[in-house]
């Protein structure tokens, strides 16, 4: 238990020992710690990145389809007028048709009624000739009475 | 194991021996034969076994630190490069924690004092009979020497030489600090004007001698307590393995109950041997850093 030369050679060990330390063990490792706790950082700041990429995604995605069934729906409406416009346009053109056909029919019976008019009032002429011939037992002659038989026929 | 040969005051001693190099009063150099011998030789001595130790366990710790700095890489670490990680960040959270300063050469110092001193201190739970009859048999084998006279002090931590070494290099770093930090003006203001201080210059003379005197004494204290309080707690449980190793001299029952009692010891030991290499390092911190920081 002597105080010597050892104590001095202790302090020289020490001191070579933590200038070896310093300049070959401490740094490498720190450096690494360092870098590992950067990549460490980096990977947490991707992954977050990620989540917010994808929460951005999923807005995105619920825009484009609330954008969809907006379009789906206007598509829905127009068609429906669309339809609703054929349906008004074909009533309207059927009603046209049926009027145009009514009138039609109705210039016929009009025609076939005047014309049938005509007919009778000539074959009531010719009744009213051979009747009033056959009661006066003699034949009327068109020329002689033609004057009455136009009165007649007006008449009638 | 008590040799027959010795009495139990010799086989103490014999423990608490350092291998010795130095001038003989004959005037020849060459190893201490009894601890007289030793002391006869004075300052211009060393200790081998100290020195042979130290070094040793110093290169080991540097060694594998540095091999696993050179593979360091900042992937997934494995085996050697976790162990040496965990304890440098261990490191590296005390040293952020007590310095607040800037200085590159504080945190490596603290690993380097921090896993010095433990491997030293562990040395202690080598059974301490082993290296130094390894030791003995050895020089009887190759140099026909006596192996009662072979000394071997296994653990430099109970050598005060190395804690003082250590704790004067400390106290070295200390002094150089504070003189940069603070300049030599102010290193001395720190030592005068505290921890009375006055405002009128009359005081301050009179303050001086008594402020010099509590300051010095607080300032030498620092070295002087970092190395005994390390030698003392190492060399306390030397000893104890020591009085332990001395039942297995005795009958059956004695041997098996010294075994016991050495574990046990051992178990606690670990404990102490952690303690004080904590302690001598975080002390170590803390007193460079006041030495960097301003009143």
């Amino acid at each position: 238990m002597n105080i010597n030369l050892t104590l001095i050679g202790q302090s020289i060990t020490f001191a070579v020992f933590v200038w070896f330390c310093m300049k070959f063990v401490w740094p490498p490792i720190m450096q690494a710690l360092e870098e590992r706790k950067q990549k460490i950082a980096d990977g947490l700041a991707a992954a977050e990145r990620g989540v917010k990429d994808q929460e951005l995604a999923q807005a995105k995605a619920v825009e484009t389809l609330q954008e969809a069934k907006e379009q789906a729906r206007t598509i829905i409406t127009q068609a429906e007028r669309r339809h609703a416009e054929i349906v008004e346009q074909a009533k309207d053109d059927a009603k046209e048709e049926a009027a145009r056909i009514v009138a039609a029919a109705h210039a016929e019976v009009e025609q076939e009624a005047s014309r049938v008019r005509e007919e009778l009032r000539g074959k009531v002429v010719d009744l009213a000739l051979v009747a009033s011939s056959k009661i006066l037992e003699r034949e009327v002659s068109v020329e002689d009475h033609n004057a009455m038989l136009e009165k007649l026929s007006a008449s009638l | 194991m008590a040799d027959d040969s010795l009495t139990q005051a010799e086989y103490i001693r014999h423990h608490l021996t350092n291998m010795t190099f130095g001038q003989h009063p004959d005037g020849s150099w060459g190893l201490a034969h009894s601890s007289a011998e030793a002391a006869q030789m004075g300052f211009m001595a060393i200790h081998v076994d100290t020195m042979f130790w130290s070094v040793l366990l110093g290169a080991v710790f540097l060694f594998f630190f540095h091999r696993a700095a050179r593979s360091m890489s900042a992937d997934t670490p494995s085996g050697l490069q976790n162990f040496v990680e965990w304890i440098v960040e261990f490191i590296d959270t005390s040293v952020r924690g007590s310095f607040t300063a800037k200085n590159d050469m504080v945190a490596p110092m603290a690993l380097t004092l921090f896993v010095w001193i433990l491997l030293m201190n562990l040395m202690d739970l080598v059974p301490v009979d082993w290296i130094p009859h390894f030791t003995g048999w050895m020089a009887s084998l190759l140099f026909d020497a006596d192996p009662h006279h072979v000394y071997m002090k296994v653990v430099p931590t109970t050598d005060p030489n190395a804690t003082f070494g250590l704790s004067l290099a400390v106290f070295a770093l200390v002094i150089f600090y504070s003189i940069r930090m603070k300049g030599p003006a102010g290193f001395a203001a720190e030592l005068t004007m505290h921890p009375f201080e006055a405002n009128n210059v009359v005081l301050k003379i009179i303050f001086l001698p008594i402020n010099l005197f509590l300051e010095g004494v607080s300032l030498l204290a620092k070295p002087v307590s970092l190395a005994l309080r390390l030698f003392g707690n190492l060399y306390a449980g030397e000893m104890i393995f020591i009085l332990i190793a001395l039942m297995y001299g005795g009958n059956f029952i004695l041997a098996l109950f010294g075994g016991v009692l050495q574990w046990a010891w051992a178990v606690f030991h670990v404990l102490i041997v952690l303690l004080q290499a904590f302690i001598f390092m975080t002390l170590t911190i803390v007193y460079l850093d006041m030495a960097h920081s301003h009143h």
